[in-house]
């Protein structure tokens, strides 16, 4: 599904990432984890195609296609889905605009009215996106985009940070629908990249293969909950020693 | 009622203003244009006018060939009322010329909303007025529909001098939607209306103004309403399409308790058009409530966007707010919003954004699939998406769709 191959990206003429290389296959989902600044939302925003991420070397390998050179809205019709930590405020532009624009043709008020009923967000369906939402409306929000977009692969930026307890299993509810949980692992297609600082995620999702980044750089690749029990017990320094 | 004026003395005062420049907006030269136009064929049924007539007039909200849903229905052509008719019990509409001979008391209401020595150009209107439109609620009366108003200049060159009077008497509840424009064709051409409204104890007015211009037009509209105790006036005006200058500052008077008024003003000003729209309102009564919001975006045009609250009278509260959005290189936007308060315990706010679209709201929606023209046409209407409390459901979809097909047009 994805292939990052020696990518190197840089923001403002600064390299951000170096070097990184990894694949996830369709059906896979994939964490990440790592400490504040290490390049983490930088990764997934270069997949996504944010202009001011520029890809200086390397590529990015989406269904077998170098996507490099395409942009942002031509790699979210492609499939790509990405769910944003802060995103913006629109103002005139409600959550109903968002979810209608993200089904596309053939978009209708039954089809919205279901997605927003399966993520608790009637009440702000006609509100201005993202405008005075708390931190897990905007969660709710975001992964509701997403099931209206329905990507083959979804990035997701830090998805649980800043949800309490309660809202915690419907956000895992709504990633496992995104990423067909409900389907057997061989008849999956749909792949995610997930950033989590806290882990919390890992009890709802079934994530293959966990990343450590440090400084723009995939440092180590492995079990992730092996990875959370040992950034849990000794942090990232751990990583850092391990390096050595 | 405030002061009445004589019809002579209004006629003195307003020759010592022939020559008073406005203080903003470019001064324009009343003699470049034509002030007497033909009388034009009264139209039994209007639906006979031309077809390109009548779409000019449909694009700013008048409809002639199915007025169902209308309460009545008047139109102007250059000098000359050439259609009028009032459709609902109650509610009446004719030409200003003829409701002044069929009420003697008419005249007492004229130049009270609106001074006629404000500038040059209500003086103007006072000296050569060529009708324009008398709509009244009786007392109690309500609307079902709007009445729709239409003011059109046909003929190249001329200046056109309406005096409108609406009067809601008490209790009573009138919609209104005018459109104003022009045969299209690239000629020059003077748009000067008086406008005064009357709203009484209890009454309510909503009047959805709707300007379509042509890139020689130049509209110079002065417009004063007093609004008495527990009376509504709401106003929304649209202007999107080219316009040479318009320089407006309505007036709104709050002379009684609990007075509520509320304006929206929609500008787009594209390459060539200079707008200077102002909105102002004195809370004089106690409890009398304000907003003034406003939507300026320029495609390359200048626009001034004023506003003006003044609070003079124990629990008044008003709210101003200006934003502007710059679409591309050339065009100007200033936001003026001033607010005075006289006494303490009033509660007077204003807001003012100019600037361009968020860079970073575009990439939002352009990773939901939509192109950047998308994006930015999507975050455009939204901006233009002013909710406006109290309008007719069915005024407010015409509203919407007028300003979606002007939008579609402008940017």
């Amino acid at each position: 599904m994805l292939e990052i191959e020696q990518l190197t990206v840089a923001v403002d003429d600064k390299e951000i990432l170096h070097d990184v290389s990894f694949s996830i296959k369709a059906g896979e989902t994939h964490v990440l984890f790592g400490p504040n600044g290490s390049g983490k939302t930088t990764l997934l925003m270069a997949i996504m195609g944010a202009p001011r991420y520029h890809v200086t070397r390397g590529g990015i390998i989406f269904k077998g296609k170098d996507i490099v050179g395409l942009s942002m809205d031509e790699r979210a019709r492609r499939g790509i889905g990405m769910s944003l930590q802060r995103p913006p405020v629109v103002r005139g532009v409600t959550t109903r605009d968002m979810v209608a624009a993200c089904i596309g043709e053939g978009t209708s008020e039954e089809a919205i009215a279901r997605i927003a009923e399966k993520a608790h967000m009637g009440d702000l369906m006609d509100r201005d996106i993202n405008y005075g939402f708390s931190g897990g409306e905007i969660k709710r929000s975001e992964l509701m985009q997403l099931l209206a977009q329905e990507p083959d692969l979804a990035l997701l930026d830090e998805p649980e940070s800043g949800v309490d307890l309660v809202n915690i299993a419907l956000i895992g509810e709504l990633i496992n629908e995104l990423l067909q949980k409900e389907h057997p692992i061989r008849d999956r297609r749909l792949s995610g990249l997930i950033i989590t600082h806290t882990g919390h995620i890992l009890d709802y999702v079934n994530a293959r293969t966990g990343y450590v980044m440090l400084d723009g750089r995939i440092i180590c690749e492995g079990d992730p909950h092996e990875i959370l029990e040992t950034i849990k017990n000794k942090d990232y320094e751990e990583c850092r020693r391990c390096l050595k | 009622m405030p002061e009445i004026g004589s019809a002579k003395a209004a006629t003195d005062k307003a020759k010592t203003a022939l020559s008073k420049q406005a203080p903003v907006g470019e001064d324009i030269d009343l003699n470049k244009y034509g002030h007497s136009a033909e009388e034009l064929p009264y139209q039994d049924d209007p639906s006979q006018l031309p077809v390109e007539t009548k779409q000019r007039m449909l694009d700013v909200g008048v409809t002639l060939d199915d007025n169902s849903q209308r309460s009545g229905t008047i139109i102007q052509m250059d000098h000359s009322i050439v259609h009028s008719l009032a459709m609902q019990e109650g509610i009446e509409v004719m030409g200003t010329n003829h409701a002044l001979e069929k009420y003697d008391w008419l005249s007492d209401y004229f130049w009270n909303a609106v001074a006629v020595d404000t500038d040059k150009y209500t003086a103007h209107v006072e000296l050569n007025q060529s009708n324009g439109y008398f709509i009244r609620a009786l007392p109690g009366s309500k609307t079902v529909y709007p009445v729709q108003a239409c003011l059109y200049l046909a003929r190249g060159n001329l200046a056109q001098n309406v005096h409108n009077i609406i009067i809601a008497e008490e209790g009573s509840e009138l919609h209104i939607i005018t459109g104003c424009t022009t045969a299209s064709r690239e000629e020059a051409g003077l748009h000067l209306g008086v406008s005064e409204f009357y709203i009484k104890r209890g009454a309510k007015v909503s009047f959805t103004m709707i300007h379509n211009w042509t890139p020689e037009i130049e509209v110079r509209p002065r417009t004063g309403i007093i609004v008495e105790e527990n009376g509504v006036f709401l106003s929304n005006y649209v202007i999107m399409k080219p316009v040479r200058s318009l320089q407006t500052s309505p007036l709104a008077r709050c002379v009684g308790d609990n007075a509520v008024v509320r304006f929206n003003s929609i500008l787009v000003a594209t390459p060539g058009s200079s707008m200077d729209l102002g909105s102002r309102v004195i809370l004089d009564a106690k409890g009398a409530k304000t907003e003034i919001i406003s939507r300026a975006i320029t495609t390359g045009g200048d626009i001034f966007a004023r506003g003006y609250i003044e609070g003079n009278a124990p629990e008044v509260k008003g709210h101003l707010e200006c934003r502007g959005l710059i679409l591309g290189k050339e065009g100007m936007i200033h936001a003026i919003p001033e607010l005075k308060g006289t006494l303490a315990g009033i509660d007077l706010s204003h807001e003012a954004a100019v600037g361009k679209i968020a860079e970073e709201e575009v990439e939002y929606l352009m990773m939901r699939g939509l192109t950047r023209d998308e994006a930015t046409a999507t975050i455009v209407r939204g901006f233009l998406r002013v909710d406006i409390e109290g309008l007719p459901p069915q005024l407010h979809v015409e509203l919407q769709r007028a300003i979606e097909a002007s939008q579609e047009d402008a940017m």
